[in-house]
């Protein structure tokens, strides 16, 4: 039996998370924005006075369209800064849907991490999409949220884009798991 | 419930047990308006979250891990080899990490907008470097070691000198942002963000070790610091509560 070594805390990623994490290697947009797939994704961080969090990270991790067994030359991982007034912005793609452990399937979603000064450690959603409304309905996870803790989870449809704002506190606070 | 189950059950984040420290922490001021109220809801791990990004050599380029060679000028300071091992909590190495960090220069000074403090910029430091840990999980950084600097949180407010350290692990459960600070740093016990640790051997676990083995005669000090990921927190049974 081996002795579990405790792990290494979380700290805040503080205000200056850019400098290290919003570099190079790791874009917004997970796929070309002019293909034909692609799928822009907006939203606010917003914060308990309904300010916009303008310093925060926002991370996405996904499965490939196909679903999660055929994940090639797509990362599936992404990451946007939040800017002014707590906008982000994903370029992506309507992942696949993924396995149940239970057996069946999850509706398409994205899991979301979020960092930012004034948060110790990350906070975690998910993102589900508004027009898989029969996939939604019959998700393990959606059908099983505690009364009135659905809807800040499932994005909007905009012309464009899919609005997706994120609130940390408030009366319309973010449904977020512990994972 | 379409599925005849029951709702989720969800959890305080405050009385979650575990390494990490509360969000809901207010000597920390920042985290007044931004740490979550509602009780957070237990999702079972699926695929979605036992799955998580890899990133190969071709992330990393061989300066990127030496933060003093980034420019033509060297910067200045106390030059510091900063060596550890990214671990399993079972100890398994972790190879092929991606570690990523940043941290203020010698003066205190972030190179970032947002950074007022008045000290000076350091024109051969950015102040950014990742690497990937190899076969031992082991990970190096040769950089300066970072200044304290004043912070807005209370009145005379000074952050201990820390790095910045973001890592993977193998799934989205185990992703960490964090911090490393270095050893017998006489503002740790004024500082509400090393404190929202609360467990005292957890909070020594962000303390990094001077190590004479890792300093290099006339060139660099050495500090040792090993990072241990894993699923973040246990929800205790009797906290957890229905609806």
């Amino acid at each position: 039996m081996t002795e579990m070594l405790g792990l290494t805390p979380s700290q805040t990623a503080g205000p200056y998370l850019s400098i290290g994490l919003l570099r190079d290697l790791v874009p917004s947009a997970l796929v070309d924005p002019d293909g034909a797939a692609a799928l822009r994704i907006r939203g606010r961080l917003l914060d308990g006075a309904g300010d916009g969090v303008p310093d925060g990270l926002i991370e996405i991790w996904q499965a490939s369209p196909a679903g999660a067994d055929d994940a090639r030359g797509f990362a599936g991982f992404g990451r946007s800064g939040t800017v002014d007034d707590g906008r982000f912005e994903f370029v992506t793609v309507k992942p696949g849907p993924v396995a149940w452990p239970a057996g069946g399937l999850q509706a398409p979603h994205l899991a979301v991490g979020i960092f930012a000064r004034g948060l110790l450690k990350r906070v975690v959603t998910r993102l589900y999409f508004p027009d898989e409304v029969e996939a939604n309905d019959a998700d393990p996870v959606l059908s099983r949220l505690p009364h009135g803790r659905r809807e800040s989870l499932i994005a909007i449809a905009e012309d464009d884009a899919l609005r997706f704002d994120i609130r940390l506190q408030g009366p319309q606070e973010t449904t977020f798991f512990a994972v | 419930m379409q599925l005849g189950e029951p709702p989720f059950a969800e959890v305080d984040d405050a009385t979650r047990v575990g390494a990490d420290p509360p969000n809901d922490h207010a000597d920390y001021v920042g985290t007044r308006l931004r740490a979550p109220t509602q009780p957070l809801v237990i999702l079972p791990a699926t695929e979605t979250e036992l799955t998580g990004p890899a990133y190969g050599e071709s992330a990393v380029e061989p300066h990127d891990a030496d933060l003093t060679r980034q420019h033509a000028a060297e910067p200045l300071g106390q030059r510091i080899v900063v060596e550890g091992r990214v671990l399993g909590s079972d100890g398994t190495p972790l190879r092929g990490q991606l570690v990523e960090i940043w941290q203020a220069n010698a003066a205190g000074r972030y190179l970032h907008s947002v950074d007022t403090h008045d000290a000076p910029l350091d024109p051969g430091f950015s102040g950014a470097g990742r690497c990937l840990t190899d076969d031992d999980g082991r990970y190096r950084f040769v950089t300066i070691k970072p200044g304290i600097y004043p912070w807005g949180n209370h009145p005379n407010a000074w952050r201990p000198a820390h790095i910045h350290f973001s890592l993977f692990g193998r799934a989205f459960t185990e992703r960490l942002i964090t911090q490393m600070y270095f050893p017998d740093d006489p503002l740790f016990p004024f500082d509400p963000i090393f404190n929202s640790v609360r467990d005292e051997a957890a909070r020594m676990r962000l303390v990094s070790s001077f190590d004479m083995e890792l300093t290099e005669p006339d060139w660099a000090l050495g500090f040792r610091w090993d990072i241990v990921l894993g699923g973040r927190e246990a929800t205790p049974l009797e906290d957890a509560h229905d609806d």
